[in-house]
């Protein structure tokens, strides 16, 4: 390495990341459009698949990003939809009310964070289901939701079943892009390197002057907001509120999966992943209780033997990066990711552990 | 009241059986089985199966659905626990989240959405109770349950302190790499832990069973009373989750008094409570909330 | 044949290469001295023979027999102990159940509870503490005793001085003594080379990885060594023959 010609070079994008950027603006404005094009059923299936891209993200930003795995993130879910029947109720537009909502379940959760995030691994993951399943109840006393016969966002009826097809469609593309483009915003930018030192080893992060817990809380800030608008768009789109359905701890269960077929900790891999469990659900979600059998089996396999996911996998075989949100460092002569050493990286410290600054 | 009060207290004894496996696995492997109460329910169903289709009493039915639990204990760990933890401390959660929801769906897909119970099975046991002095009245069943607890907790003990075996637990639970250096077989160890956790879980699952109802999706409340319990009891002996337990059972009882949906609200608020106050006072650097009498900052 | 043969070994902490291609003998009864700078991997030397780390590349035998596969709990049924650097107690179990978790590989011998505590008196009021409340001696000496305890062929003392008082090592050295006239095969590190010159048959002198110095103590000198030690010996050929 003594020699110029063969200085490490440092690089941001990667010639496939800039068509990928390119790719990505086409993409959103031909989703913006397709509603034209698409039966209604169609548009309601994408708006689904819009709010599943969300989850995955914000459980990816939680557990891949900064660490914290939590089964109790249905409560954010939950809370979304309750705040925007709450708001509609007090008299605020209904569409208003859903991204009032959001703001809403954030500001929640920073109390919250404060308490939880003192929680390690599996007490963390359990605690917050624990506040789930606490929440759900406190929710089942507001006599406006009377119980679990639940309630519904009446004010929307004011819009025909067409415009409110496709506002929540726009609102959902919107939604989704937004929080698509904060995160990544945020990996890229000078609080992204801390959340990688911290998803790399926190202790070492933590000891090089890293602020682990604020920029733990950051993360879990914004994964409630964006389940929070997750949550408050499902209900407009089924208008009816069940605490029961809301609350449900299935919600984590599809976010896990989608994040854990994708590739954990990275950006690509939870988009991916919901991509994955939109067409599963299309295909399989008829079988019923097999489907759900095959979600968990699935999960276990891809914790077992695929950890870091789809994504993750290709990433390191073939050193590709759609979107870079770090740096690499590229050593001469070896045109992809550089060699490992022989030593076999632990799937938490998945490839990008090179892309350090 | 008082008569609430020792309800409670004797409610505490399940909660104390389902949350020593819990706490039992997590102190020796650092795991905390989210799959936990889907397997208590799993032997709840595996006992109603035997007395419903072959007419086997529930208690007669242990003898085959314990040592099939110290199998399932044995095969998990050394099959999918043990292979997941070496990813890193998240990933057996994921593994056993997994796995909660693939044994709950398959308990629905076999057995239906129907609510059972082992009640009917047990004969008068199930209502039968003792009138002790100032006509307070307890049920058998709610006394044996108990009685199981403090016979199972204390047998946990006197293994753990008494035998090869258990000091050869406490020992990888403190530190494997040493434990390895001395000549125990972390591995052997670990997959006997599990072996013993599940046989408590299976106990646990036979009085869930007889004292109430359940179905196939009861085991996420079960895994959540096991770890309230489990915390509350914290740091101290096995006995701490004795304790915790019978905390918990209070706490609901006190809840359900207070409004008709406090049963349940109670439980999680006092956890929430025990959490905040050990939270404020340990100050940061709080590793472990489950901890047993092994492991200390060494 | 050798007691203890180590090949080529290469052992590695993640990228840092600790242990760099060490290879040498031990014959039964034999004493060796393994002595060197901070990270200079003697440690990891011993610990990789006992099973603690894995080496990369080279390989352990123990009368003949490989031991590539053989998992440390293993090792200690087939008579390899050791003392670990740091002492490494389950410090919240009693000595005595310190000391009898090292008959858990269940190696035949005379080596029992009591005998250890003849061998350290210091030890017999303290049999029922737990060893967290133990002073640093009495650490040391009840992690000796549960090496011991396996009744091992090959004893692997990894700094036994570390962190005690003068007068604390030297109690501990005179206990050791007797272990070390009746002819049991050890292996030690130790950083006061005038002790581990003493109580060897043999020294070697690490560098960096790298065996540096190898040779009887009868024939090697202090200076030698304490050249070796800080690798001023590369100016000259090379190693001394043993």
């Amino acid at each position: 390495m003594s020699a110029a010609s063969t200085s490490p070079v440092i690089e941001r994008g990667t010639a496939t990341s800039r068509i990928a950027a390119v790719a990505v603006a086409v993409i959103i404005a031909l989703l913006a459009i397709a509603p034209q094009f698409l039966s209604a059923g169609a548009v309601d299936r994408m708006t689904a698949l819009f709010i599943y891209v969300i989850l995955a993200a914000m459980w990816n930003a939680l557990a891949g990003f900064g660490g914290l795995v939590s089964v109790g993130q249905q409560v954010f879910f939950g809370l979304g939809a309750y705040f925007a029947i709450r708001l509609a109720d007090a008299g605020l537009k209904p569409f208003a009310s859903l991204f009032v909502s959001a703001i809403v379940v954030g500001v929640v959760s920073v109390p919250l964070s404060l308490f939880m995030l003192r929680l390690r691994n599996g007490e963390f993951a359990i605690g917050m289901w624990v506040i789930a399943a606490l929440t759900h109840l406190l929710v089942n006393l507001d006599r406006l939701v009377q119980g679990e016969t639940g309630t519904s966002l009446i004010s929307l009826n004011v819009y025909d079943a067409g415009t409110r097809r496709m506002t929540i469609y726009w609102l959902a593309l919107a939604s989704m892009t937004a929080l698509l483009a904060m995160l990544f915003g945020l990996l890229r930018g000078s609080t992204g390197a801390a959340i990688r030192a911290i998803r790399d080893n926190e202790d070492a992060a933590a000891s090089v002057g890293v602020r682990v817990t604020g920029t733990k809380r950051l993360l879990f800030v914004l994964a409630a907001f964006g389940i929070g608008i997750a949550g408050a768009l499902w209900l407009a789109t089924s208008i009816t509120f069940q605490p029961k359905t809301y609350f449900n701890v299935q919600w984590t269960a599809y976010m896990i999966f989608m994040v854990l077929v994708g590739g954990i900790g990275t950006f690509e891999g939870a988009i991916l992943g919901a991509l994955v469990f939109f067409l599963i659900e299309t295909w399989f979600g008829g079988t019923g209780v097999w489907y759900l059998i095959g979600l968990g089996a699935t999960a276990v396999l891809f914790s077992l033997f695929l950890p870091r996911g789809l994504w993750g996998t290709v990433e390191e075989r073939f050193g590709l990066r759609l979107l870079p949100v770090g740096y690499r460092v590229r050593l001469p002569g070896n045109p992809t990711a550089p060699a490992d050493d022989g030593t076999a990286p632990s799937p938490r410290q998945s490839t990008q552990h090179q892309e350090k600054a | 009241m008082s008569n609430q009060i020792i309800q409670g207290i004797l409610l505490g004894g399940y909660y104390a059986l389902i949350a020593c496996g819990l706490s039992f696995m997590f102190s020796v492997m650092r795991i905390i089985n989210l799959a936990h109460g889907s397997l208590a329910v799993f032997a709840a169903y595996a006992l109603w199966w035997l007395a419903s289709r072959f007419h086997v009493s529930p208690f007669v039915g242990l003898l085959i659905v314990l040592p099939l639990m110290a199998a399932i204990g044995w095969t998990l760990q050394r099959f999918l626990l043990e292979r997941s933890a070496r990813g890193g401390a998240l990933l057996p959660i994921l593994t056993t989240f997994g796995l909660a929801i693939v044994i709950d769906n398959l308990l629905f897909e076999q057995f239906g959405a129907d609510t059972r119970s082992l009640a009917p099975y047990i004969g008068s046991l199930s209502y039968d109770s003792w009138e002790w002095p100032g006509s307070i009245y307890v049920g058998k069943l709610a006394v044996i349950m108990f009685a199981t607890a403090v016979v199972l907790l204390g047998g946990l003990q006197l293994f753990l302190t008494h035998t090869r075996l258990g000091r050869s637990i406490r020992a990888t639970s403190e530190d494997p790499d040493t434990a390895g250096l001395v000549g125990v077989d972390a591995r052997r160890v670990n997959a006997i832990a599990a072996a013993i956790a599940m046989v408590t879980v299976g106990l646990a699952g036979a009085f869930l069973g007889m004292r109430a109802t359940f179905d196939p999706y009861a085991g996420a409340p079960q895994l959540l009373f096991a770890f309230e319990a489990a915390v509350i009891g914290g740091a101290g002996s096995l006995w701490g989750t004795l304790v915790g337990g019978i905390v918990l059972a209070l706490a609901q009882t006190l809840g359900a008094q207070v409004h008709p949906q406090g049963f349940l609200i109670g439980g999680h608020a006092v956890f929430l409570v025990v959490l905040f106050v050990r939270l404020s006072t340990s100050g940061l650097g709080l590793r472990g909330l489950l901890r047993l009498p092994s492991r200390s900052a060494s | 044949m050798s007691l203890l043969s180590v090949e080529n070994l290469v052992v590695r902490h993640g990228l840092l290469q600790a242990v760099r291609g060490v290879s040498f003998t031990v014959e039964r009864g034999e004493r060796l001295a393994l002595v060197g700078a901070n990270g200079a991997g003697k440690t990891t030397l011993l610990r990789a023979i006992a099973g603690a780390h894995q080496p990369a590349a080279g390989r352990v035998l123990l009368d003949g027999a490989d031991l590539s596969d053989v998992p440390s709990h293993k090792r200690v049924g087939m008579g390899i102990a050791l003392v670990p650097e740091g002492r490494k107690l389950f410090v919240q179990m009693t000595v005595e159940e310190n000391l009898l978790l090292g008959k858990t590989a269940g190696r035949p011998g005379d080596w029992s509870v009591d005998r250890v505590l003849e061998m350290f008196p210091n030890l017999k009021p303290r049999r029922h503490a737990r060893t967290g409340h133990l002073s640093g001696g009495e650490q040391q000496a009840t992690a000796i005793g549960r090496a011991l305890m396996s009744n091992p062929d090959v004893l692997l003392l990894d700094e036994v001085s570390l962190g005690l008082s003068p007068l604390i090592v030297d109690r501990v050295y005179d206990a050791l003594q007797g272990l070390i006239s009746s002819g049991t095969t050890i292996i030690l590190v130790e950083q006061d080379l005038n002790r581990a010159l003493a109580v060897s048959d043999r020294v070697i002198c690490m560098l960096e990885g790298r065996v540096a110095l190898e040779g009887s103590t009868r024939d090697i000198s202090r200076e030698d060594v304490t050249k070796a030690y800080f690798g001023l010996h590369r100016k000259s050929t090379g190693s001394v023959p043993a």
